[in-house]
């Protein structure tokens, strides 16, 4: 589409001040679309390998799983796979967060400024706890 | 009918009709994952280890096996509507945005064909090759 370069444009991004409201909203798409490639590959792998038979399965859990002696690695994890299942959890935890937060804007509630700000926060912050949790509990095993 | 302005080009026209439906089903997709999603990770943090032996016997009882399904058609589904959302948001040019919107639809739909294909081959096989 042919543009006048010359015309004003309307203010974006970089000309605003950063709050937790614009933060979660940009957040709740970027994990939603690191959850759709990132958690959709590994789960199709996950399955495929798993309905291939006993010696595929070995394979993938080989390439998930750390040889004994290796230094890169967390709590048995391969240090790639730990980054990418750790950062899969993350994304869940805050796109789950931040969706319930859209349910309930959706039904009108939650607009007050004070009310919005508390729970962006709490959103944010409960993501990163409850991920830090998670991981926590399955490397205590 | 108006040549002028936007709206006089669209006033008289009424509405898609079909606007509201997207939103309303990107919503009862998420309760789904709501639901479901929460199921999937505790199931997995619960069995004793990963083995192959241990994730098919639990893949392979019905309630498990509809359970997965049903999570991969709900996920899936709401992933297609949000990509679509994002491609449409930031594609404007009409030809790339018709061949995102294709690709993300054919990689989708592959996707979860595969995924359900996998979870009735361990759930009526008992995960033997």
């Amino acid at each position: 589409m042919a543009r006048n370069s010359n015309r004003p444009l309307s203010p974006h991004l970089q000309i605003w001040r950063w709050g937790p409201a614009m933060l979660i909203s940009i957040l709740h798409r970027a994990t939603g679309t690191i959850l759709s490639i990132g958690g959709g590959v590994m789960l199709i792998a996950w399955l495929v390998a798993l309905a291939s038979g006993q010696d595929t399965y070995a394979q993938f859990m080989d390439c998930m799983l750390a040889d004994e002696g290796n230094a890169l690695q967390v709590g048995g994890l391969n240090i790639i796979p730990f980054i990418i299942l750790f950062g899969i959890s993350w994304a869940f935890f805050q796109h789950m967060g931040s969706g319930i937060r859209h349910l309930v804007l959706d039904i009108g509630a939650g607009y007050e400024l004070h009310t919005n700000r508390f729970w962006s926060i709490a959103v944010i912050v409960g993501a990163a706890v409850a991920t830090i949790a998670l991981w926590a509990l399955i490397l205590a095993r | 009918m108006g040549t002028g302005t936007g709206i006089g080009r669209v006033r008289g026209l009424g509405s898609a009709k079909s606007g509201a439906h997207h939103w309303v089903v990107h919503r009862f997709t998420a309760i789904g994952n709501l639901l479901l999603a929460p199921w999937l990770l505790v199931s997995l943090v619960r069995l004793p280890d990963l083995g192959f032996e241990t994730v098919t016997a639990w893949l392979s009882s019905p309630f498990s096996a509809v359970a997965m399904l049903l999570f991969v058609v709900s996920t899936f589904w709401h992933l297609r509507m949000g990509l679509q959302v994002v491609i449409e948001d930031y594609v404007h040019d009409e030809g790339n945005k018709f061949a995102s919107l294709l690709a993300l639809n054919f990689s989708v739909i592959a996707a979860a064909t595969l995924a359900v294909i996998s979870i009735l081959k361990i759930a009526v096989t008992g995960g033997a090759a």
